[in-house]
């Protein structure tokens, strides 16, 4: 989509709400397909049970508590990993976009870090936290700053020099200067960034349960392969792929919320 | 300023002025007779960028009121000489002096580009032009009136991004009218519009200018804007003031008319025998 044909529409005309649905059609084709292919027997079950089964194992991890209590303690894991690696990043994306010295004292440092591979120091961290909630809540604030970090620090730095110089003759004090045009300047990169970095936040999550844990849905589906419970295993990944979903539309509202001034988010 | 007239026009220019005379006068007698416009005296202005001299001793002195644009190739200095009158730079040597008790407010400038925030709604933007009375009870309807002005009232709830060019910067204009200045410097304002659009752009500047009587100096290499809006015409040439011609065609001025036609084409001889000679 052109940012002309969005401009060039009327706000507030929005397509009928039919349009809203079209994303759905292809996930619910396969769905459907996948249960003929099951109940014909041509996807063995062994390999793949049917949808309906995996609906049936939901609903009696459901009944019995086991399902909303691993969700919520991957949440919590989720939501607080994500608040302190994206507030560290943010902070430090603000201090290195406005101040030469303090960009000139850590960017080399972390452009050093983030060449790591957060996963890869798995092995250390068990090590030092053990299996504790620690680990998985350094993990994926690790794997967060990054997206973050970056995405602030170049929003800052690419806010257009004219305006700022525009704020200054008309009297704005430094702090006025960051509220008023600095900080909406940045604010599209840093949306980027925080889109980005809820991939990494689950990502990271993930594979720190699957490895190290004693709850949450990672440890429910390396928990469930342990007892061949097939169609738990697979429960846990479409739940995954609903967070991550859930996720992504969060930060979309949040987007149009507070860019609606962009001509780019006048449609969708 | 009558010899450098002398010096800058020839012969034939100087008898049809000559005829345009008595409505010189009646021009003077029209002007507002108190203007808030305050007068600038320049003195042995200098500035550089690293090895390059850019300006290179400007003397000046404009009187408070007077509307004078400032043509000159691309290069010539002439943006440099308005971002230092507008305190955007910083001097080298010489003075720029504007009266006594110049607040921040008195002096606004407007460029080529609109620099509206994209973020913020039209009134706004023209709320930004207030300075430090941003935060007064009056600021919406200063800002309105201000809109009102330049034609947009009715665009005061719009994003910038919807507006056209010439809207955009009619916008700008209404951000630098709203704290009533008593200089305005205009930096090519124009230069990015279509060809109608400026004429429109042009009487609305001609029209606040003499609704508001503050001083106008406006930078252009447009040498046709330069004498349908000018009281006097500088030409810059290497740093310096090549020429100052007074135009004294009576306002409004008729776009296209023999006298100003005849005025462009000598300011133009001028810039383009400069060309020749480096």
């Amino acid at each position: 989509m052109s940012l002309i044909d969005s401009a060039s529409l009327p706000r507030g005309l929005r397509l009928p709400r039919v349009d809203g649905l079209i994303q759905w059609i292809v996930p619910l084709a396969i769905i459907a397909i996948w249960q003929v292919a099951s109940v014909t027997g041509f996807v063995p079950t062994r390999v793949l049970p049917a949808p309906s089964d995996v609906l049936l194992a939901g609903w009696k991890l459901l009944l019995s508590g086991e399902l909303v209590r691993n969700i919520w303690v991957s949440f919590c894991r989720a939501s607080i990993g994500f608040l302190i690696g994206g507030s560290i990043g943010f902070a430090f994306g603000l201090a290195n976009g406005l101040s030469q010295l303090s960009s000139k004292l850590t960017d080399t440092t972390l452009q050093m870090v983030r060449n790591v591979p957060h996963l890869a120091l798995i092995p250390l961290v068990i090590l030092w936290f053990g299996i504790d909630e620690s680990a998985k809540l350094f993990l994926v604030a690790l794997g967060v700053f990054f997206p973050i970090y970056l995405n602030t620090l170049h929003g800052i730095r690419t806010v257009d020099p004219q305006l700022i110089e525009m704020g200054r003759i008309y009297g704005m004090t430094d702090g006025e200067l960051f509220r008023r045009v600095i900080f909406p300047g940045a604010l599209p990169s840093i949306f980027v960034g925080i889109r980005f970095a809820l991939g990494i936040m689950w990502l990271t999550l993930i594979v720190a349960e699957t490895i190290a844990a004693s709850s949450g849905l990672g440890y429910m589906a390396m928990q469930a392969r342990e007892f061949m419970l097939i169609d738990v295993v697979v429960l846990s990944i479409l739940i995954y792929a609903l967070l991550g979903k859930l996720a992504d539309s969060a930060s979309r509202v949040l987007e149009r919320a507070t860019l609606s001034w962009h001509p780019a988010y006048w449609k969708r | 300023m009558q010899t450098a007239l002398r010096t800058s026009l020839p012969e034939t220019e100087l008898a049809t002025r000559a005829n345009f005379a008595p409505h010189a006068r009646v021009v003077r007698e029209e002007r507002p007779v108190q203007t808030s416009g305050l007068p600038l005296s320049i003195r042995g202005l200098r500035k550089s960028y690293g090895d390059n001299e850019v300006l290179r001793g400007i003397d000046l002195h404009i009187p408070a009121g007077q509307f004078v644009a400032i043509v000159g190739k691309s290069g010539c200095g002439k943006s440099t000489l308005l971002r230092l009158i507008a305190g955007l730079e910083k001097i080298d040597a010489g003075s720029i002096s504007l009266g006594d008790a110049v607040k921040p407010e008195d002096i606004r400038v407007m460029f080529q580009e609109p620099r509206l925030l994209p973020w913020a709604r039209v009134l706004s933007n023209v709320e930004v032009g207030l300075g430090r009375d941003r935060a007064s009870s009056d600021a919406h309807s200063r800002a309105e009136k201000a809109l009102t002005e330049v034609g947009l009232a009715d665009k005061r709830d719009q994003w910038p991004s919807v507006l056209s060019g010439g809207q955009k910067q009619r916008v700008a204009l209404a951000r630098a009218l709203v704290s009533r200045p008593r200089v305005l410097a205009f930096d090519e304002p124009l230069g990015a519009l279509d060809a109608l659009t400026r004429i429109s752009m042009q009487r609305l500047l001609e029209r606040v200018w003499r609704d508001q009587g503050f001083t106008a100096i406006l930078v252009t290499h447009d040498v046709a804007e330069a004498v349908a809006l000018a009281d006097r015409v500088l030409v810059i040439e290497e740093g310096r003031i090549a020429h100052d011609v007074v135009v004294n065609t009576a306002r409004p001025r008729e776009r296209g008319s023999a006298e100003l036609a005849g005025l462009e084409g000598s300011i133009l001889s001028h810039l383009l025998s400069a060309d020749d000679r480096t």
